[in-house]
């Protein structure tokens, strides 16, 4: 038996670092300190996997798997490579070097989650911090559009709600939790104010809310559904702060207004800080969709939807995004690493996957799977393999091995290097 | 054929390090290091007549990897977009300009003949991304600076006055992060912008400790000092950008003057950036130069070096670790702002800024950084950058040299910029031109030098091969010429790292991966044992990430050079 202690947990954008994983006769036996997604995550890894690599469904061996797959990409003339939020950063820096040689598109699933969040911050810029600044010192706390005791479980736990911190020694009781949302949820029975907005109107109430952190008098007796009243309290309160911050999720980027919506939320920050210190952080989901935009960044100076066409790297949501580019069927090919688009993207762009060849690098039996003309099993990334991942906060770790590659499998990385050796040589012979 | 021999025959060499300069001479290269004497016959010939062959450049202050950098190219769509760079069979693609990606800048540094970059300001939560990314800018070899200035326990230890513990912990946390220099930036100040404010000088107080940043300062370079670092401490002064500023740089140079240097180095503070800390005046209304102060003072202490923050009149990216700085800068401009706050140890601020010929702020500007370099006669002393890309991207350094060499490439300038030039800087009166020794000096060998990087900066025997070919005739060339100077610089006949040729007429040929050096003291066992104590309890308390996962894993770096420091001498 062997406890392996401080381990990263390889879910959700957290990345606790505090797990104890518990091997018996090479087996995840038990977890410590997980919370429940995390305990099913490790206790579950070797179920339901993919026992080969096939081609048209058919098993073959790896050899030959990777030999398709790189055909595929090399004779495509619009590849796709997508996905790269659930796996390590050496693997995402060589989907972006597949991309490039085959002079495809690369794109990560931040292109459905907080892409906008991205367009805002290239828009306005983003005032944030790493999560220990709010354990330390944040005496109000906003969560807005987001729900972490749903999708990030311990969140409050570690960072935002309960810790007692380096300024804050009450913890739970030294800190104003503030939950907006369109319904009640579980956060906002947590909170200590929880404040309904009409959906669909987050961006009115962020510009009144500006406003009345400027000193204007709102006129109106309520704004998206939450009276003026309830507003002008709510300003007072963040301008009180000695520090504060908005964590905010899918409700915004994802809800009418999109970017815009986060547009002003970094602008009401912004005018905070002419007041107090105050700071905004996105609740990431997939635990390294920060690395996958991270990454990308640095080897193409673009964090997703980057188009490699002409040799160089070109970037434009909207036209490069991988929901895009298979709704418009512009994509002739697809490469899937770590994600399973069939089960998340909208009808048309999920039913372009199933008719271009679309060679997919995953663990399990998923639905992107199921439509792939080539299937490649492959280890998983902070169970079975190291690797680095970006906390949602920007800090990065390195993601720890526990137990063997169920099956020996290759990790992502070493797949994709043996594809990209393939279509190079492809690409000398022709 | 990376290790062969190879002989660079026939040109001028300007070798600062061995009082070489200028004499036609050949470099002999064998096992990537300069010999004197190469038997046989079968080396690989560079022919460098008549043109000027010094060695590898060494950038002592550029921010090229890491979370600031990375937030600036994620910010700045715009910025790439008008300088993309397609791959070809050996280059990755990417793209230039003020932020560029990791492949783009390993090329375009050893396209202008430079070898080793210093990484300036390293956050030591975030060291696994500077090291990840400098894993994927290729060719030069690099180091990274950890930022100790507002770090907890510095303050902490400061603030007890336990130099054993500072001591203690600067070399655990060099190891850490995996660190090279002491850095220091706004010291104080970062730590109050925590709660929104900043300090005003050396002698306000950090909020909660009750330290100043004197205390900061000159007891980091004490610990520096007596730990033996090979470079000092390398410090962004407090209040930069603030007219009047050059007075808190003399003081905070003055604070330090009394540190004894560590044996076999004369100076115990590098001042960073000084262009941005050299101000005179009251407001940006009626700024005017400080250089000719702070080059007075200079001039006198021989414990102070610099180097410049020189500005380039292009739109550029400013990212500093001075968050309060940056907002400052947010509302002058009004332009877009990231800040990023670091827990327990740092914080950074990123905005986009044009600096412009026509504005008088930005006309003084540029003209210190020059008056700097030319008011200061001790070339060993003063060294040229661009604080990349703040003053402007590390590709305008040709520009640069040729505004040191020629006093009508920077006359030019003057007379196309905003009159204050004229009136509130003292360059028009400034004759002296830089010679091409001098240019070696304070691009490569004394930045070598004060890194106290031995095979650096130097093509003596023993040096490692890393030569630079600039085709350019140092006999014949005139300052009058300066375009064609500019030219050569931009693109090196060749570049040649660790003996192989790496670009070949001002293009990559090869593209190796380079060394990564850090700094590997030794304290004594029980100071260690005492510091670790103190971590482990205040880790669990206020870190969100176990000490356990927070030094930098081997794996970052896979080319790996640690430079052995004995601190228990000095205990």
């Amino acid at each position: 038996m062997v406890v392996h202690t401080d381990v990263v947990c390889p879910f959700c954008g957290c990345l606790c670092d505090d797990l104890e994983i518990t091997v018996e006769g090479g087996v995840v036996a038990n977890t410590k300190n997980a919370c429940a997604v995390s305990r099913s995550k490790f206790m579950n890894h070797g179920k339901n996997r993919l026992e080969s690599a096939t081609v048209d469904g058919e098993p073959v061996n790896h050899k030959k798997a990777v030999d398709a797959a790189a055909e595929i990409l090399a004779r495509a003339t619009r590849p796709l490579v997508y996905g790269l939020s659930s796996t390590e950063c050496g693997a995402i820096g060589r989907a972006v070097e597949l991309a490039e040689l085959v002079g495809g598109v690369v794109d990560n699933t931040s292109s459905v989650c907080h892409g906008p969040t991205i367009l805002a911050l290239q828009q306005v810029g983003e005032p944030k911090t790493t999560l220990g600044e709010v354990k330390n010192r944040a005496d109000v706390v906003v969560f807005w559009g987001s729900n972490p005791t749903e999708a990030h479980l311990r969140h409050l736990l570690r960072y935002s709600g309960m810790p007692k911190g380096l300024y804050i020694p009450e913890g739970r009781k030294g800190r104003y939790i503030v939950a907006i949302d369109v319904r009640e949820t579980r956060m906002a029975r947590f909170a200590d104010k929880f404040i309904k907005v009409d959906p669909g109107s987050d961006f009115e109430l962020l510009l009144v809310l500006r406003a009345a952190v400027r000193g204007s008098k709102i006129e109106a007796e309520g704004v998206a559904g939450v009276t003026a009243k309830e507003i002008e309290e709510l300003a007072g309160r963040m301008k009180g702060a000695k520090m504060g911050i908005i964590f905010f999720g899918l409700g915004l980027t994802q809800s009418e207004g999109r970017h815009m919506n986060i547009d002003a939320a970094i602008g009401l920050v912004t005018e905070l800080n002419h007041h107090t210190k105050f700071l905004i952080t996105p609740m990431r989901g997939h635990y390294n969709v920060g690395g996958a935009n991270t990454v990308i960044t640095w080897q193409t100076g673009y964090p997703y939807a980057v188009d490699f066409s002409r040799g160089y790297p070109r970037y434009n949501p909207g036209e490069y995004t991988a929901v895009d580019l298979l709704a418009r069927g512009e994509a002739d090919a697809a490469l899937v690493v770590a994600s399973d688009p069939a089960a998340t993207f909208p009808a048309e762009a999920a039913m372009r996957l199933a008719k271009v060849p679309t060679i997919t690098l995953d663990q399990k039996v998923t639905p992107t799977t199921m439509l792939s003309k080539v299937v490649i099993p492959v280890a998983t990334a902070g169970v079975e393999v190291e690797g680095t991942a970006y906390r949602m906060d920007g800090v990065p770790l390195m993601l720890r091995k526990v137990v063997e590659p169920h099956g020996e499998v290759p990790s992502d990385a070493e797949v994709l290097d043996m594809i990209i050796e393939r279509v190079r040589a492809l690409k000398e012979e022709a | 054929m990376r290790m062969g021999d190879l002989i660079v025959k026939g040109g001028f060499v300007f070798d600062p390090l061995n009082e070489v300069d200028g004499e036609k001479m050949d470099v002999l290269i064998k096992g990537g290091r300069v010999v004197e004497e190469m038997r046989g016959t079968g080396a690989k010939v560079v022919d460098a007549s008549g043109m000027t062959v010094m060695p590898g450049g060494v950038d002592i202050h550029s921010h090229i990897a890491g979370s600031k950098i990375n937030i600036g190219r994620l910010m700045r769509p715009e910025d790439h977009r008008k300088d993309v760079v397609p791959r070809t069979r050996t280059t990755r693609g990417g793209v230039g300009y003020s932020c560029p990606s990791t492949f783009v800048t390993g090329y375009r540094y050893a396209q202008m003949g430079y070898t080793t970059v210093m990484e300036a300001a390293m956050p030591p939560l975030s060291a696994r991304h500077v090291h990840e990314e400098l894993n994927d800018t290729p060719i030069f070899d690099k180091a990274a600076f950890t930022l100790f200035g507002n770090n907890y326990f510095t303050l902490k230890y400061v603030k007890e006055g336990d130099m054993e513990k500072l001591k203690a912990f600067i070399a655990w946390l060099l190891r850490a992060s995996r660190g090279y220099a002491v850095k220091i930036v706004n010291p104080g100040g970062v730590e109050n912008w925590k709660w929104g404010k900043n300090v005003g000088g050396l002698d306000d107080l950090v909020l909660k400790f009750e330290v100043s940043p004197r205390q900061i300062v000159t007891s980091l370079a004490r610990a520096n000092e007596e730990l033996g670092l090979p470079h000092t401490i390398h410090l962004h002064c407090n209040n930069l950008g603030v007219p009047g500023n050059y007075e808190t740089t003399i003081q905070t140079m003055d604070a330090v003057k009394d540190i004894k240097p560590r044996e076999g180095r004369k100076t115990s503070i590098h001042v960073v950036h000084v262009q941005f800390n050299a101000l005179d005046g009251e407001n940006w209304m009626n700024v005017r130069s400080g250089a000719n102060k702070i080059a007075k003072y200079v001039n006198s202490h021989p414990h102070v070096t610099l180097d410049l923050g020189q500005v380039i009149f292009t739109d550029t990216t400013t990212m500093t670790g001075d968050g309060p700085w940056q907002f400052r800068l947010h509302n002058l401009t009004g332009n877009k702002w990231v800040n990023s706050d670091v827990e327990m140890e740092a914080g950074a601020g990123v905005v986009p800024y044009t600096f412009r010929k026509d504005n008088p702020a930005n006309a003084i500007q540029w003209a210190i950084g020059l008056e700097l370099a030319l008011h200061v006669y001790d070339p060993w002393r003063i060294y040229m950058t661009t604080d990349h890309p703040n003053g402007g991207p590390f590709t305008f350094y040709p520009q640069v040299v040729s505004w040191l060499m020629s006093r009508k490439a920077r006359t030019e300038v003057m007379l196309d910029s905003n009159k204050s030039v004229m009136k509130r800087t003292t360059l028009s009166n400034v004759y002296r031109e830089y010679d091409f020794g001098e240019v070696a000096t304070v691009t490569r060998a004394a930045t070598a030098k004060v890194l106290g990087l031995e095979r650096k900066g130097h093509l003596g025997p023993g040096a490692d091969g890393d030569v630079s070919v600039y085709d350019i005739d140092p006999t014949s060339w005139r300052p009058s010429m300066y375009k064609d100077l500019e030219k050569a610089f931009t693109k090196a006949a060749y570049t040649i790292k660790g003996g192989e040729i790496v670009v070949k007429g001002g293009e990559v040929v090869a593209s190796p991966r380079g060394t990564t050096y850090w700094v590997d003291v030794k304290v004594p066992e029980e100071a260690e044992a005492e510091l670790m104590k103190d971590l482990e309890s205040e880790f669990r308390d206020y870190y969100t990430v176990n000490l356990n996962n927070y030094p930098v894993q081997d794996a970052y770096l896979p080319v790996q050079q640690p430079l052995a420091v004995d601190g228990r001498r000095g205990w």
